[in-house]
């Protein structure tokens, strides 16, 4: 009666392989390497540069230990952290012959050493949160209202052209608050404006209102449209804060966005605060300027320009694609006019193109400038900390009005898609407010790992001697049990690739603690089948089945605090919940199923069972 | 070994008055400290900017105070914390201050005042964050109590689910209460600590109502004190060794967890301890003024399921 079927027994052995396999990689520490990843999004990480990262190592002789890449960086393993620091040299070097312009951002990261054969199967070390491996975390608030008060700037100078074209004659557009009044004489202009305003300007909500004399019309945005535009500028933000931590050469950061106007943004490794808070806040534009096209097919002047000596009113750019150039220095267009960039295609020539859309005073300039200067090239440029970047410079064909730009020539879809990413994200939509910092040194992550082992083990060595002490063999069974609960969670944990924070630990020593009342329930109801004097098969039987109600019973109050946590909880707390929950999941099928295995792989094939190893039977009476 | 070696159910119930009045005035004492003192929030409530500075060498703790008075930092609280080398030094959120460069500038001042500090660990907390988090953990225990008593209900019925869910808060309650006495910090932690005690001492009245269930129907002569003291006494064992388990890793955290740990590891000590007395001592009385009978259980038949321990 105590015998599992072979697929049951099977199914033990295999998770415990499967839970040592997906421990593994967690003792195998980690090694020093070096993470090569692009800065500009234009350029991809491929195999090209892993192959080039390889040769720069063995050019310079660096020994390594294995380049592996993926689809945002090529990571190469070293031996030590010195070989690590020269490889890192070398490689920044090789990569990024222009420190003041670099291409590819060299950071210095550690990798898990475990070996390839492991990593082939998915399985990797548990992330270290912050709390355990140093680093920054920053809470960022994205000003909602300073998105739509931007854009509602923008859509009264708008109006204002608008209204100018149509020929309404209007006294005045202001925006007041998280609206634009404008104010007319009489009502019959009211209603030519409201028809002129409703038939172009889609988002925009139009009620009448009096002024003293004054008649007026206020028009706000619509929900939607304001969800739309806030939706916007949490994206951006990302985005541009994405670019711009690409710059501080962190290893891993993580933006994400956090409710609905949130940013997370945690830099492990990072201790620099001070500079890492400015590289946050920086902010970035795009400019349209023209290019001096006859002195920069001279090349005597080209070349005085590349030592720094640009003729007067322009500067020296370098295009994407190597050829350099003069743009004037005075700016045509400023990003601000820029309302979309997305990707696509030219309908004529089904080129990879770059559609912009601009306000309508941006339209209007563009207009201006594209018909007075036909045949002659214009420069895009991304200018960010003070240093510029020509994105891309076309030659203008036509006039162009509308607002809508069309940017192509040689150019791939992908290219086309980053490009309309960076002008897109060269500047923040909204401002942003830092509401939570967190920095914590190196030596204290290492600390709060020792601290969270610490606890776990002593915690599980204390309740190990003491189960074995009090129930002996089925006790030391239970302690085996739970060995298997720590092993699964801590499995499960590396196969999710959760975080893990002090607090993550400490719900593992603690899920352990409470883990044990399953076992205590089993082995305790096992006795009481003894007492009343059933065959030691017969209680073990009896024992766990009846044991198993009670448990899921006990286990289910745990997980509903546990799910509560997990809904309401944020940040580290968060983690504790998804380690208290998975670890009741992993103990009911431990100190169920897998005591259960070994109980009756050792008791279950002895047919006269005189007596188990439970620990003194003690009856009532008898003496 | 067996460590409980009962021969006649100990008669709990002659004695539920006085549990309960113990119970009502640990309580009360409780309440009274949560209101005079109150809880000392940590500065993810409160919002504001904690730091950990380390010293090569201890430095005069009232030195570094005034000098951060000097410079403007007049509510700013400079304490030892686990060494005399490190200091936590905590600045509440102030109108005018960029409360973002706090940290900076506070560094700017230590490293004037000498002694080359380190900062090893920053937190900064915005307004906004600390009302969210105060009024997310509020649902959370909302959610805890509901969830709880409706399984409760649904597993045995009213009289248990509500009796149980007094216990537990009063637990609650009562670590609060420790947390105002000794004004130690409440923490994010803390709060999960809390939760999960709450979750986790339940097991313990469902373990007791479980055992009641089940002797309703053997013990059919039995009065009901007598059914609830069998109940009791007969998952003693189990109750004790299982929290003594618990409370032996929960030590070892208290032992070797550190400052970070600390508070954590004391709210769950708290709640271990008293969520035995009160999820046994305290929610089997309450059933018995409920008015808990046998009638209540015989009707159904189909209740299968049988008690453990």
């Amino acid at each position: 009666m105590n015998r599992y079927p072979l697929w049951k027994n099977l199914l033990v052995a295999g998770m415990i392989l499967l839970g040592l396999l997906y421990t593994l990689p967690n003792f195998y520490g980690e090694s020093p390497a070096v993470q090569v990843s692009s800065v500009k999004s234009t350029i991809k990480v491929d195999t090209k540069l892993a192959q080039r990262v390889e040769e720069t190592l063995q050019a310079a002789n660096i020994p390594h230990q294995g380049v592996f890449s993926d689809l945002n960086s090529v990571r190469v393993r070293f031996g030590d952290t010195e070989t690590q620091i020269k490889a890192k040299d070398a490689v920044e070097k090789a990569l990024n012959p222009d420190a003041n312009n670099a291409s590819y951002v060299v950071a210095l990261n550690l990798l898990s050493s475990s070996p390839n054969w492991l990593r082939a199967l998915h399985a990797l070390p548990m992330y270290l949160g912050l709390d355990l491996r140093g680093g920054v975390h920053f809470l960022l608030q994205v000003d909602m209202k300073g998105a739509l008060t931007k854009r509602l700037d923008a859509t009264g100078t708008d109006l204002r052209t608008l209204l100018r074209d149509k020929n309404v004659r209007h006294i005045g557009v202001a925006r007041d608050g998280l609206a634009v009044a404008i104010k007319f004489r009489d009502e019959e202009t009211r209603k030519k404006a409201r028809d002129a305003i409703s038939d172009t300007q889609t988002d925009l909500l139009l009620a009448d209102a009096q002024d003293g004399a004054d008649l007026k019309l206020v028009a706000t945005l619509k929900p939607e449209a304001q969800k739309r535009i806030q939706e916007f500028a949490v994206k951006q933000n990302i985005t541009t804060l994405h670019n711009r931590i690409n710059e501080l050469g962190v290893a891993e950061p993580i933006i994400q966005q956090q409710g609905a106007d949130r940013i997370v943004v945690q830099l492990p490794g990072v201790q620099d605060t001070a500079k890492a808070k400015d590289i946050l806040g920086r902010t970035a534009t795009l400019e349209v300027r023209l290019v001096d096209d006859e002195n920069s097919e001279n090349p005597a002047v080209m070349e005085q320009a590349a030592h720094g000596q640009p003729p007067l009113g322009t500067e020296y750019y370098v295009e994407r694609n190597g050829h350099p150039l003069l743009v004037k220095k005075q700016v045509v267009l400023t990003g601000d006019r820029l309302t979309d960039a997305q990707p696509g295609f030219d309908n004529q020539t089904h080129e990879a193109a770059v559609h912009l859309t601009l306000d309508s005073a941006g339209a209007r300039i563009f207009k201006d400038l594209t018909r007075e200067n036909v045949n002659k090239r214009m420069a895009i440029l991304l200018i960010e900390k003070g240093k510029g970047e020509v994105v891309t410079a076309p030659v203008i064909r036509t006039e162009i009005g509308g607002g809508r730009v069309q940017i192509s020539g040689r150019m791939t879809t992908m290219e086309a898609a980053d490009t309309a990413l960076l002008l897109r994200a060269g500047s923040l939509a909204a401002p942003m407010e830092i509401i939570e910092e967190r920095t914590i040194g190196p030596s204290l992550g290492a600390e709060n790992i020792k601290k969270g082992f610490d606890s776990t083990l002593w915690g599980f060595a204390a309740v190990a001697v003491f189960m074995t002490a009090y129930y002996l063999l089925f006790g030391f069974i239970s302690v085996i049990a739970l060995a298997c609960n720590l092993l699964f969670l801590i499995a499960l944990l590396s196969l999710m690739q959760a975080t893990l924070t002090l607090p993550g630990m400490a719900a593992i020593a603690l899920t352990l603690g409470m883990a044990i009342d399953a076992n205590v329930l089993i082995n305790e109801r096992v006795r009481e089948e003894l007492r009343n004097g059933n065959s030691p098969q017969a209680a073990i039987s009896a024992g766990y089945d009846r044991a198993f109600g009670t448990i899921i019973d006990s286990n289910i109050t745990t997980l509903i605090a546990g799910v509560a946590l997990f809904i309401f909880g944020s940040g580290p707390v968060r983690g504790f919940a998804v380690v208290l929950c998975l670890g009741i999941l992993t103990s009911i099928f431990s100190a169920v199923t897998v005591s259960r295995a070994i109980v009756n792989l050792y008791y279950g094939r002895q047919r006269k069972l005189e007596k188990v190893s439970i620990g003194q039977i003690w009856k009532a009476g008898a003496k | 070994m067996e460590f409980f070696r009962i021969k006649r159910d100990i008669p709990f119930m002659k004695h539920a008055l006085v549990f309960n009045v113990i119970s009502l005035i640990t309580f009360l004492l409780a309440v009274f400290f949560l209101t005079t003192r109150g809880l000392h929030f940590s500065i993810e409530f409160t919002g504001g900017t904690l730091m950990e500075v380390a010293y090569a060498e201890a430095p005069n703790v009232d030195q570094v105070r005034s000098h951060l008075e000097k410079d403007g930092f007049a509510d700013a609280q400079v304490q030892n914390f686990g060494s005399a080398r490190d200091l936590l030094i905590r600045v509440p959120l102030a109108k005018g201050l960029d409360s973002a460069k706090t940290s900076e500038r506070v560094l700017t001042t230590l490293t004037a005042a000498g002694g080359n500090p380190q900062f090893r660990r920053v937190e900064f907390v915005g307004p906004q964050v600390g009302k969210e988090l105060a009024s997310d953990g509020a649902m959370a225990l909302l959610l805890v109590c509901f969830g709880i008593m409706a399984y409760l209900a649904l597993r045995f019925e009213w009289r248990f689910a509500v009796s149980a869910i007094i216990a537990n808060l009063h637990d609650i309650v009562i670590i609060l209460g420790f947390f105002a006495f000794f004004q130690w910090e409440f923490s994010l932690p803390v709060l999960a600590a809390v939760l999960a005690i709450l979750g986790y001492s339940v097991n313990e009245s469902v373990v007791v109502f479980d055992r009641i269930r089940e002797n309703f129907k053997k013990m059919r002569k039995a009065t009901v004190p007598q059914v609830i003291d069998n109940a009791i006494t007969v998952t003693m064992s189990r109750t004790i060794i299982t929290h003594g388990c618990t409370q032996m890793v929960v030590l070892s955290m208290l032992i070797f967890g550190g400052e970070t740990l600390h508070y954590f590891a004391l709210a769950l000590t708290i709640g271990i301890l008293f969520g035995i007395y009160s999820s046994v001592l305290v929610s089997s009385p309450l059933v018995m003024w409920l008015g808990v009978s046998r009638d209540q259980f015989i009707k159904p038949k189909k209740d299968k399921e049988e008690a453990v321990v």
